[in-house]
């Protein structure tokens, strides 16, 4: 039988496509729940990798991977809280102050990991974490239950993210003042408020994916994330606004990247071939977003709109 | 609101100006020098202390600095888009830099547009072997081939049943060669390299990801090239795979499993061209770093427990290389 065939191939091949779906799924999480309040937010890549650069820092200087995810999540919270102030105070124009905070994330990390850190140096990484009997079970526990925390902490949050979107009143003044925050506000509701929690809680995501991107590999580098918020973005829309849309989407995508590299690694395409295949991810979002864009899965309606009481 | 949402704007462009500020490092200001040397500056596409191709440039131009062939050296880093390169080279000429090179062999057209308004300013850029006929434009490139090959031969020794993996950015230039020198030195030693193109300069994580796939495809020793290589190397320090790098010396991301490095050293070529321009020659020479002429060094690690049959195979590629008796069939 061919390697590319086997169990272990498999094994393999799945549990690298958890691995690289993680950050995207921790980023596209966040950035559903914003979009479900109407709030836009094409800065993920630059929180992730503000976040990303002082969890790697923290760690560096302290050696504790707990501390670091901390100061990810803070990081990104508080570029949340100026984002929100940008968005609901000032009322911006959301693409371009999303992607104004990309720029700053972007600067601000490579300014900060060259006056801080000079040469990229290593940290250490999550270890997986074996559930207890689960991952015994030949195969079937290899790919479901030994991952790092981050993995395991972004597919629990699946659920819970479903449950207080569709369960809870918060979830319900979500989606309403994604839909039409004007007859919300006349209830008595703060659209204000609301977004501003949304907003800080995608942000605080973004900065968690950052996160588990840089401890997972153990290093810091300038533009680390190579475009992963914006990725993270589409696959919202791939996800149709639904933490279980999102984490197909991230999976699929995760699963593309990791049979295309096993399949290279391995020698199965080469030359022209190989380069070719190294389109398929980017490929399959564009083919994702089309299908999408026809069926029956509108956007918040209020999505990108400022709101304005009177206007 | 018209007012707020102009506050707002203002606000973010503020940001982003502060964030995104002029990335020269400052050396320029800094190294105030004798006044005798050059002015020399620099645009390159990553971090001036990548540990790879960027830093290679910066290291050699302190290095003349420090030689007082230099007063003053300006760096620009980060520039992966093109055009935001072009406008720093523009600027540098403008400044009146007596040498400005562009770091990237995507940065080409770039200077064949600006060089020939400045005829008194000396250009260089590389790696490529295009002066474009201009009379001050130089250009500069590594046989990173031969230093490949040499550490190819290595990793068939340490290898073992093991195979070998070789982690490529896009399948171009100096990258292309190291990578191929590389699968021809492990071949003639017995050995198996398989590489893989990530097709990307800069993905950490693709580069990472295809490392772990090589460790758990049964691959026992490791290499890369190119700044996004880093990734890469953290997967062979965490499963404890040897590593042989490039460029410049990545000891120091993973002392433990870095085994030796072929390093740049642009010193060779930069001598040259300073040595040209004082004597009143602007360009139109091509130059290459070799084994031979010293511009490419195997620094090895020496916290690293290296068999001395497998350094002194090493070291046999390396001699035989530089005198001509073996090649590296580019």
């Amino acid at each position: 039988m061919n390697d590319w065939l086997t169990a272990t191939f498999a094994v393999v091949t799945i549990a690298s496509a958890v691995r690289l779906a993680t950050p995207y799924l921790l980023a596209s999480m966040g950035e559903a729940v914003g979009q479900r309040s109407g709030v836009l937010n094409l800065g993920v890549d630059g929180v992730m990798l503000l976040g990303g650069f002082m969890a790697y820092w923290t760690v560096l200087e302290t050696k504790n991977l707990l501390l670091g995810v901390v100061a990810g999540i803070v990081t990104g919270a508080v570029l949340g809280l100026i984002y929100a102030t940008v968005t609901i105070v000032f009322h911006a124009e959301q693409g371009i102050s999303g992607i104004g905070l990309y720029l700053f994330g972007l600067g601000m990390s490579e300014l900060l990991f060259q006056e801080q850190v000079g040469t990229p140096l290593p940290i250490k990484s999550f270890s997986t974490v074996r559930i207890p009997l689960l991952a015994d079970i030949p195969k079937i526990g290899e790919v479901l239950f030994d991952h790092s925390l981050m993995a395991y902490a972004a597919i629990l949050l699946v659920p819970v993210l479903t449950v207080v979107l569709n369960k809870t009143t918060l979830g319900l003044n979500i989606r309403a003042v994604g839909e039409n925050p004007e007859a919300v506000d006349s209830l008595g509701v703060s659209v204000a408020r609301t977004r501003l929690i949304t907003i800080v809680f995608g942000n605080a995501m973004a900065g968690l994916a950052g996160a588990a991107l840089v401890i997972e590999l153990g290093i810091f580098q300038n533009n680390v994330t190579n475009g992963m918020g914006f990725i993270a973005v589409a696959l919202v829309y791939f996800g149709a606004w639904r933490p279980a849309g999102v984490l197909a989407g991230s999976l699929l995508y995760g699963l593309v990247t990791a049979i295309v590299t096993q399949w290279k690694t391995a020698g199965l395409v080469t030359g022209a071939a190989a380069s070719f295949t190294s389109m398929a991810p980017a490929v399959l979002t564009v083919i994702a977003l089309v299908v999408i864009a026809r069926r029956n899965a509108p956007q918040p309606s209020a999505l990108t709109h400022p709101f304005v009481r009177g206007h | 609101m018209k007012r707020f949402r102009w506050l707002a704007l203002l606000l973010v462009f503020a940001l982003v100006g502060a964030a995104c500020g002029d990335s020269d490092d400052g050396d320029g200001a800094d190294s105030s020098g004798d006044g005798e040397g050059l002015r020399a500056a620099v645009v390159t596409p990553s971090a001036e202390n990548d540990l790879a191709f960027s830093q290679s440039i910066v290291d050699a131009l302190h290095a003349l600095e420090s030689e007082g062939l230099l007063s003053e050296v300006a760096v620009t880093e980060g520039t992966f888009i093109v055009e935001d390169a072009a406008v720093a080279l523009r600027a540098y000429a403008d400044e009146g830099y007596d040498l400005v090179i562009a770091h990237g062999s995507q940065y080409g057209s770039s200077l064949q547009e600006i060089a020939p308004d400045f005829p008194d300013t000396a250009f260089a850029w590389g790696t490529a072997a295009d002066t474009f006929g201009l009379s001050n434009v130089s250009a500069y490139t590594a046989a990173s081939d031969q230093g490949g090959y040499v550490m190819g031969v290595m990793a068939a020794g340490l290898a073992g049943d093991g195979s070998i993996g070789v982690v490529g950015p896009i399948e171009v230039g100096d990258a292309k060669l190291f990578v191929d020198g590389f699968i021809a030195g492990a071949s003639s030693a017995g050995g198996s390299a398989t590489a893989v193109y990530i097709d990307s300069f800069s993905d950490t994580t693709l580069a990472a990801e295809t490392a772990t796939s090589f460790v758990a495809n049964g691959a026992t020793v490791l290499t890369g090239t190119a700044q996004m290589t880093v990734g890469a190397i953290g997967v062979a320090d965490g499963a404890g795979v040897p590593w042989f790098g490039t460029q410049s010396n990545q000891t120091k991301v993973a002392p433990d499993v870095v085994v030796a490095s072929q390093v740049y050293k642009w010193e060779v070529v930069l001598r040259d061209l300073v040595s040209s321009i004082n004597g009143g020659t602007l360009g139109g020479s091509t130059y290459e770093i070799t084994l031979a002429n010293e511009g490419l060094v195997i620094e090895y690690n020496d916290a690293y427990d290296l068999s001395a049959d497998v350094k002194s195979a090493g070291d046999d590629a390396a001699n035989s290389i530089a005198d001509g008796s073996v090649s590296t069939g580019q």
